[in-house]
C-alpha cells in the first residue's frame, strides 16, 4: 500500500512557499501565476491501513492548530484536486537515492506510533493556476527544484512503489591500459571520470605490467581518488619553474617550500615559546591554546558542487569541514563556522549568464540556506564571514566553509596501531557523491549539471550532529585510537589515509547501505555524507558499539588495520582489489611544471571629470555590494549557539559590522578566540603577490581590532585559482604562495591548514558555435584565528561616548587600484596597494598594547572604503555622530592638492586603524603610539551626523542617511 | 543545605544542552545532561531532581516540525512520569525548541483532553532569525520570572516561533488566567521588538500552576554581559546577563 498524506497550512496566508512561487514567477516573467497553494506531502509504502496512515497524520505530520490534512492512496484524483481556481497540480521530490532527510526523520519516528512502514520519502506540492506546461516546467526548474537532485511531476504522480534496488552480483571489472596511446589514455580518463593524466595513467599501466595484469577498476578508482588535486594538492606540491618579477626560481615543491617553509622557520624562531602542536599534517591546524586545551581550525572550499546545487553543496562544505574538525587527532568539539561566498554580482541580467550557469542572487540565497540549515542544526554558530561580488566569479562560484574546534591538551596525536578494526560510524552508505574528488578536480562545464548530478550530495545535519555527540563521548572514553572523516572519495580515501603505512583489509559487503544495489566499487568511493572511520582496538569495540547504541548512531566493523602495507578489498570473502600502499600513496610521478609571471603595466591613475563630492561617494561607497550591510544573511545564521559568544558580527546599539569575532574557549573562562578572514581578490591579476599579502594583513588586522594578541595568530591558506596548467596562471599562484611564505614570517604568523582548489574554469559553447572559457580571478581566502587573554579586553568598532576622541593609526598612500573607490566610478587605474611589513607590525604591537592598557573605546580596521567607510561603521554602529578631519590624517601622497581628500577618504593602504579613545586616556594612548605613524583626526559626539572636513570645507551627513545606504535603503532619501 | 538538581533533556538535535546545564550551575544547581533515551529507559531519574528542562535546538531535525517527533517520544514514553513530576511540585522549563516540545505534548496551554491548544507557528517573514528583542513580564503567576520587574533584553533564534492560539476565546481565556506572562515589548525608542508576528507579543507562557514554562527567547545566552551585542563599553564585562535570574528563580523556588 502506497499512501500519501498531504499537509495544509490552514491559515492560507500563512503559505509563504505559495508567497515565493508566486513573486518567483512574476520575476521570470511567468503571467497569469497570480496566486498558489502548497502542501507538504508525505508518500508512505507499507502494510498500513488508513485508520493507521490517519494516526500518522494526526499524531506526527500535520499540527492540531495550525494544519490540516488529505490522505489517500496514490492515484487517487482527491491527491490533485486543489482549490477549484487552482487546476494545476505539481510535485517535487527527491531523486531516488537521494539523501531525503525529512523522509528518514519520518520513517525513525513512525515507530514511535507502533508502525513500521517500508519507506517514507517527502515530496512538496504546489496547486498552480492553469499555466502552459512548459511555464509550469520552467518555474519548477528555475525555483523549486534542482536538477541535480529532484524530480519533478507535473500532474499525477504516477508512483507504485518506492522500494528500488536489488543486491549487487559480485562481478569483478578489468580495465586494460596495455596498447593505449595518450589520447585514448585521455579518453578513457575523461569516460571513467578520473580526472588522470596520461602520464599519470602511463604510471599505474608500468605498475600492473609488474604484477602482471591490468588494474581492476576497483583499484584504478582507488587511485584515481588518492591522486585527485582535491585529495593530494597535485599542482601545490609539485616541481615548478617559475619566472617572475623578482627572477626565475626552482621549487622542488612549491607548497613545501613556501608556505610549509614559513611555518617550520617560524617554529625554529619561536624555540621553546612555539605554540604550534599539529600542522599540515591533520584534517586540521592545532595550536595551543589554555593550560588545558588546543584549539584547531579548518577552511574548505565546496565550489563546484555549490555551482550545481547551491544549497546542497553549501551545505555538505560545511557538514565536510565540520568533520575534519571533529576527525582531527582524537576528537574536537566544532565550537564555530565560518564561511565566504564569492559570486556574480546580483544584477546581472539574465540574458549575459552562459548556459547552465545559475543566477548569483539565486546561488547566494541557496548557499546562504545551505550553510543556515546545516550550520544552525548543527547546533555551531556561524560568527564569521565575507561576501564578495565579481563578476570574475559569475560561472564559478567559491563557497569557503571553515570550522574551530577544542579539543583536551595532548591528545592531537593519533596513531593506529596493527590489528585495530575499521569502523565506519555515522550516516548509511548510498550513491551520492560518486566521483566528487575526481570532479572538483575537473573544470566546470554547461552540461556538468547533468553529467555530475551524481556528485552532488546532500546534508542531513542530524547525522551529523549525533555523530559528533557519538564521536566526542567515545572520545572522552578514549574509545579509539585515530579518527578520520569520509570526505572526497569516500571510504578509498579515509581508509587508505589511515591505513598508509600499514595496510587495512575491509569486506566492502559489511557497510551498511542507504538501498541495495551499490557495487563493491561504488560503496568503496561512496561520498555519501556524515560517516566518520575509527580505528578501534578489538578490547575497546563493545564499549564503543554501546556508545553508538546509546546515541542512536550506527557504527559498523568493517575491516581490520592489518600490518601488511597493502590494502586488500573483499566482497563476502572474495578479493575485489588488492593495492600496495606505498605505490598508492607515493607512486604518483610527479611533472616539472613551467610557471611565468609578467606583471600587467601599472595604468597612471585616472579620476573622473565631475567635481569631488565626498559625501556624495561616501554614501555611493556604503552602498557598494562589498561593503553594505549583510545583516539579511547574518540574521539568518545563529551566531550566537553553544552561549560562548562575545563579539558578535553585528556589534553596537545600531548593530554595524565587527571586524574580528570573539568567543570564549571554555564557558565560564575568559580567555577568548579571535576570528578573522582577508580576501583581495580584485589585485589578483593585477599583482598576485600583493593580493596575497594584502589578504593576510587583513586577516590579521581584523582580529587584531577585536582585541586579540598579535603574536598568536594563525593563519590558513586557501587558494582557488583558474586553471593552473597555463604557466601565466600557475605563475600567479606562485607568487601568492611567495607572499604567503614572506609575510607569515613577517608577521611570526604560521600557517597552519589550508586547501587549494584549482581548475576554477568554466567552459562553454554559445548558440554560434563558438567555444568559451571564463577563468576566476586569482584568489586567496586568508583565515587568522587569533587569541586573547582576557574577553573582557575585547575592542569592538561601534563609538561609545561623546567626548571620546578619534585617532587614525597608520599611514595612508595614494594606491587606488582595486579600491571600493574604483568600483564607485570616481577613478581608474593607479598603483596597487603594498604591504609594508614592518610597519604593518608597529601598528599591529600598538594597537594591542594600547588596547590591554584599556586606552581604546572602539576599534575598526579601514579596510573596503577606506577611513570614511570605517567612521560611518563606527558611527552607525554606535548611535553616535563623529567629525573627522581628513587633513590631519598622515599620508604618503603624491596627488595634485584637488585630489588628496578623495584618497584620504577612500584609500584602502593595509593596516590602518581608527579608534576611538576616551579623552581621559588621550595622553597616555598618545605615548603608547610613540614610533608609529598616526594622529588626533576628530571627536565622537552626541549630534547624530557624520562632519567631515577637508580642505577647509565640511560636509556634513545625518546618520539616519548613512545607515539607509549601508543598509541598501537608499531609496528612502 | 543541598544544591537543587535540573536534568537537562536531550534528544537527537538537542544543541543548546550545555550552555543551558552551564547557566543552571551560574545559578547554584546541580545540572545534568540526560539523553532521552536514558530517561525512557529509566524514569526514576527524574526522583531526585527538583528542574526539569528541556533545551533548545532542533530535536530530531525539526524535519517534520519544530519539536514534533520529541514531544511525540515524550508523550509516549514519559506522558505520566512527566505529569508526576509536574504534579510533585517539579519545576519544567523549555526553552525555543523546549517551549515548541512542551506545547505539543500538551503539558503547557492544552485542553482538559491534553490536546494542544495553541501552538508555534513559522515566523512572519518565513526564515529563520537571530536577533535580541525586550521583553516584559506580566503578572505574579511565573515562578521562574520573579522580580523580573523591569524590561529586560534577551537573543532569539528560531524559524518557529510565532505564537498563536487556536481560537480567539483560546487566547483570551489564556490571557484572563494570567498565562501569557512573557511578552515581546516596544524598544526604547517605541518600536516592537515582536520578531515573529505572535498574537498577543507572547514570547513565553506558563500552565495554570505556573510551574511549566516555556519560552521562545534563549535565557542561557545572556548570563554574562559580554553576551550581549552591544556590552563593550557600556556594561561591565564580569557582571550578569538578565537571563541569569530565570535559573535563578527556579533554583531559589525549589530550595
Amino acid at each position: 500500500m502506497l499512501w500519501e498524506v498531504d499537509v495544509f497550512l490552514t491559515d492560507a496566508g500563512s503559505d509563504h512557499a505559495a508567497r515565493a512561487v508566486v513573486t518567483g514567477a512574476a520575476v521570470l516573467g511567468i503571467p497569469g501565476c497570480t496566486h498558489a497553494r502548497t502542501a507538504a506531502g508525505w508518500l508512505i509504502e507499507g502494510d498500513l491501513s488508513r485508520a493507521d496512515a490517519e494516526r500518522l497524520a494526526t499524531r506526527l505530520l500535520a499540527d492540531p492548530v495550525t494544519e490540516s490534512f488529505t490522505i489517500a492512496e496514490v492515484g487517487d484524483p482527491k491527491l490533485l484536486a486543489g482549490p477549484a481556481d487552482l487546476p494545476l497540480a505539481l510535485h517535487v521530490l527527491p531523486r531516488a537515492g537521494v539523501t531525503d532527510p525529512a523522509g528518514q526523520s519520518a520513517h525513525e519516528a513512525l515507530s514511535l506510533l507502533g508502525v513500521r512502514p517500508g519507506a517514507v520519502r517527502s515530496v512538496r506540492k504546489y496547486w498552480l493556476p492553469a499555466l502552459p506546461h512548459a511555464d509550469a516546467e520552467r518555474l519548477a526548474w528555475k525555483l523549486l527544484a534542482s536538477e541535480a537532485i529532484h524530480d519533478v511531476v507535473i500532474g499525477p504522480l504516477g508512483l507504485t512503489t518506492l522500494a528500488g534496488g536489488r543486491p549487487w552480483v559480485f562481478a569483478q571489472e578489468t580495465v586494460p591500459l596495455e596498447g593505449l596511446g595518450d589520447a585514448a589514455l585521455e579518453t578513457l580518463s575523461r569516460e571513467r571520470c578520473l580526472a588522470l593524466t596520461p602520464h599519470e595513467l602511463t604510471a599505474v599501466r608500468d605498475h600492473y605490467r609488474t604484477l602482471g595484469r591490468a588494474p581492476f577498476e576497483i583499484e584504478l578508482e582507488t587511485i584515481a581518488q588518492t591522486w585527485s588535486e582535491h585529495c593530494c594538492h597535485k599542482t601545490l606540491g609539485s616541481p615548478v619553474d617559475h619566472d617572475g618579477p623578482a627572477g626565475k626560481a626552482r621549487f622542488d615543491n612549491l607548497l613545501k617550500e613556501t608556505v610549509f617553509a614559513a611555518t617550520r622557520e617560524i617554529r625554529t624562531r619561536l624555540g621553546a615559546k612555539d605554540w604550534c602542536v599539529s600542522v599540515f599534517r591533520d584534517n586540521s591546524g592545532v595550536v595551543r591554546f589554555d593550560g588545558d586545551h588546543d584549539i584547531c581550525v579548518k577552511v574548505e572550499t565546496h565550489n563546484h558542487p555549490s555551482a550545481i546545487e547551491p544549497y546542497g553543496g553549501a551545505a555538505t562544505g560545511l557538514g565536510g569541514v565540520i568533520r575534519d574538525v571533529l576527525g582531527t587527532g582524537l576528537g574536537a568539539k566544532p565550537i564555530a563556522n565560518l564561511d565566504v561566498f564569492c559570486v556574480g554580482p546580483s544584477d546581472t541580467p539574465d540574458a549575459n549568464l552562459p548556459p547552465g550557469v545559475i543566477h548569483p542572487r539565486r546561488l547566494l540565497e541557496g548557499v546562504v540556506a545551505g550553510v543556515r540549515d546545516y550550520g544552525n542544526r548543527m547546533g555551531i554558530p556561524t560568527i564569521a564571514g565575507a561576501v564578495a561580488f565579481d563578476p570574475g566569479y559569475l560561472c564559478n562560484p567559491l563557497v569557503f566553509c571553515g570550522t574551530v574546534g577544542i579539543m583536551p591538551r595532548n591528545s592531537a596525536d593519533a596513531a593506529v596501531q596493527p590489528g585495530d578494526l575499521v569502523v565506519v560510524a555515522g550516516g548509511r552508505t548510498g550513491r551520492d557523491g560518486i566521483h566528487g574528488a575526481t570532479f572538483s578536480s575537473i573544470e566546470l562545464s554547461s552540461t556538468s549539471e547533468t553529467q555530475s548530478g551524481g556528485s552532488v550530495q546532500i546534508g542531513h545535519a542530524i547525522h551529523e550532529k549525533t555523530l559528533t555527540d557519538f564521536v566526542l563521548e567515545a572520545s572522552r572514553q578514549k574509545l579509539f585510537h585515530a579518527i578520520t572523516d569520509c570526505g572526497a572519495g569516500g571510504l578509498s580515501s579515509a581508509v587508505g589515509e589511515m591505513g598508509a603505512t600499514l595496510g587495512a583489509t575491509v569486506d566492502l559487503a559489511t557497510v551498511p547501505l542507504k538501498y541495495e544495489g551499490l557495487s563493491a566499487t561504488e560503496v568503496w568511493i561512496s561520498e555519501a555524507q556524515e560517516r566518520m572511520v575509527l580505528a578501534v582496538a578489538p578490547a575497546d569495540w563493545e564499549k564503543l558499539a554501546r556508545v553508538a547504541a546509546d546515541e542512536g548512531v550506527e557504527a559498523t566493523a568493517i575491516g581490520t588495520f592489518t600490518g601488511s602495507g597493502r590494502l586488500v578489498l573483499h566482497w563476502q570473502g572474495r578479493t575485489a582489489g588488492e593495492l600496495d600502499c606505498h605505490f598508492l600513496h607515493e607512486g604518483r610521478p610527479k611533472q616539472r611544471l613551467p610557471s611565468r609571471f609578467v606583471p600587467p603595466p601599472v595604468e597612471p591613475v585616472k579620476w573622473s571629470a565631475a567635481p569631488i563630492d565626498l559625501a556624495a561617494t561616501l554614501l555611493d561607497v556604503l552602498a557598494l555590494p562589498d561593503v553594505a550591510s549583510k545583516e539579511w544573511i547574518i540574521r539568518q545564521y545563529d551566531h550566537e549557539v553553544q552561549g560562548a559568544s562575545v563579539v558578535k558580527p553585528l556589534v553596537g546599539p545600531g548593530a554595524g559590522p565587527a571586524d574580528g569575532t570573539v568567543i570564549r574557549g571554555v564557558l565560564g573562562r575568559d580567555r577568548g578566540i579571535v576570528l578573522g578572514v582577508g580576501l583581495r581578490h580584485r589585485l589578483g591579476h593585477r599583482d598576485p603577490y600583493q593580493m596575497a599579502a594584502g589578504a593576510i594583513v587583513e586577516a590579521i588586522a581584523n582580529v587584531v581590532a577585536a582585541g586579540a594578541d598579535p603574536e598568536r595568530v594563525a593563519l590558513l591558506d586557501n587558494f582557488c585559482w583558474g586553471d593552473t596548467r597555463r604557466p601565466e596562471s600557475l605563475g600567479t599562484l606562485v607568487e601568492a604562495c611567495r607572499a604567503c611564505h614572506d609575510i607569515a614570517i613577517e608577521f611570526l604568523a604560521p600557517f597552519v591548514s589550508g586547501k587549494d582548489s584549482l581548475n576554477n574554469v568554466f567552459a562553454w559553447t554559445d548558440a554560434a558555435g563558438h567555444h568559451h572559457e571564463r577563468s576566476i580571478p586569482p584568489t586567496l581566502l586568508a583565515t587568522a584565528l587569533g587569541q586573547l587573554d582576557d574577553v573582557k579586553r575585547s575592542l569592538t568598532p561601534d563609538l561609545k561616548r561623546a567626548g571620546d576622541r578619534l585617532a587614525i593609526v597608520g599611514l595612508s598612500r595614494d594606491d587606488l587600484a582595486g579600491s571600493q573607490l574604483e568600483l564607485a566610478g570616481r577613478v581608474t587605474g593607479g598603483r596597487v596597494p603594498a604591504v609594508d611589513t614592518a610597519a604593518c607590525r608597529a601598528v599591529f604591537r600598538a594597537i594591542a598594547a594600547a588596547g590591554r592598557e584599556g586606552l581604546v573605546a572602539s576599534c575598526h580596521d579601514c579596510s573596503d572604503g577606506g577611513l570614511l567607510a570605517a567612521a560611518a561603521e563606527m558611527a552607525v554602529a554606535g548611535g553616535l555622530g563623529a567629525g573627522v578631519d581628513l587633513d590631519a590624517v598622515p599620508a604618503d601622497m603624491a596627488l595634485p592638492p584637488a585630489l588628496r581628500p578623495l584618497a584620504l577618504a577612500f584609500a584602502e593602504t593595509p593596516g590602518r586603524f581608527l579608534c576611538a579613545v576616551p579623552a581621559a586616556a588621550a595622553d597616555r594612548f598618545a605615548a603608547v603610539m610613540e614610533g608609529v605613524p598616526w594622529a588626533w583626526v576628530g571627536a565622537v559626539h552626541a549630534e547624530p551626523v557624520l562632519t567631515i572636513t577637508a580642505g577647509g570645507s565640511t560636509a556634513t551627513l545625518p546618520l539616519a542617511r548613512l545607515a539607509r545606504a549601508w543598509r541598501g535603503e537608499r531609496t528612502a532619501d | 543545605m543541598l544544591s537543587p538538581r535540573a536534568l537537562v533533556l536531550r534528544a537527537p538535535g538537542t544543541n543548546c544542552d550545555h550552555e543551558t546545564a552551564h547557566a543552571f550551575e551560574r545559578a547554584g544547581a546541580i545540572a545534568r545532561r540526560v539523553h532521552v533515551r536514558a530517561l525512557a529507559e529509566k524514569p526514576a531519574l527524574l526522583d531526585d531532581v527538583q528542574i526539569l528542562c528541556i533545551p533548545g535546538g532542533f530535536s530530531y531535525g525539526d524535519d517534520i516540525a519544530s519539536g514534533r517527533i520529541f514531544a511525540l517520544e515524550l508523550a509516549m514514553r514519559l506522558g505520566d512520569a512527566l505529569r508526576r513530576f509536574r504534579d510533585r511540585g517539579g519545576l519544567v522549563l523549555g526553552i525555543c525548541n523546549g517551549f515548541q516540545v512542551l506545547l505539543q505534548t500538551g503539558l503547557l496551554l492544552a485542553d482538559a483532553e491534553g490536546r494542544p491548544r495553541a501552538a508555534l507557528a513559522h515566523n512572519r517573514s518565513g526564515r529563520f532569525i537571530d536577533r535580541w528583542v525586550r521583553l516584559e513580564v506580566r503578572g505574579q503567576k511565573c515562578p521562574f520570572l520573579h522580580g523580573l520587574d523591569a524590561p529586560f533584553e534577551l537573543p532569539i533564534a528560531h524559524g518557529e516561533g510565532r505564537f498563536v492560539a487556536t481560537t480567539p476565546a483560546d487566547l483570551a481565556a489564556f490571557e484572563r488566567a494570567g498565562q501569557l506572562v512573557l511578552r515581546y515589548a516596544a524598544d526604547p525608542a517605541g518600536s516592537s521588538t515582536n520578531p515573529n508576528g505572535a498574537e498577543a507579543d507572547v514570547a513565553g507562557a506558563c500552565d495554570a500552576t505556573g510551574r511549566v514554562f516555556g519560552l521562545m527567547p534563549h535565557p542561557e545566552r545572556f548570563v554574562d554581559a559580554t553576551q550581549h551585542p552591544a556590552w563593550s563599553g557600556r556594561l561591565d564585562g564580569g557582571a550578569a546577563g538578565a537571563g541569569l535570574a530565570i535559573f535563578a528563580n527556579a533554583v531559589k523556588s525549589v530550595s
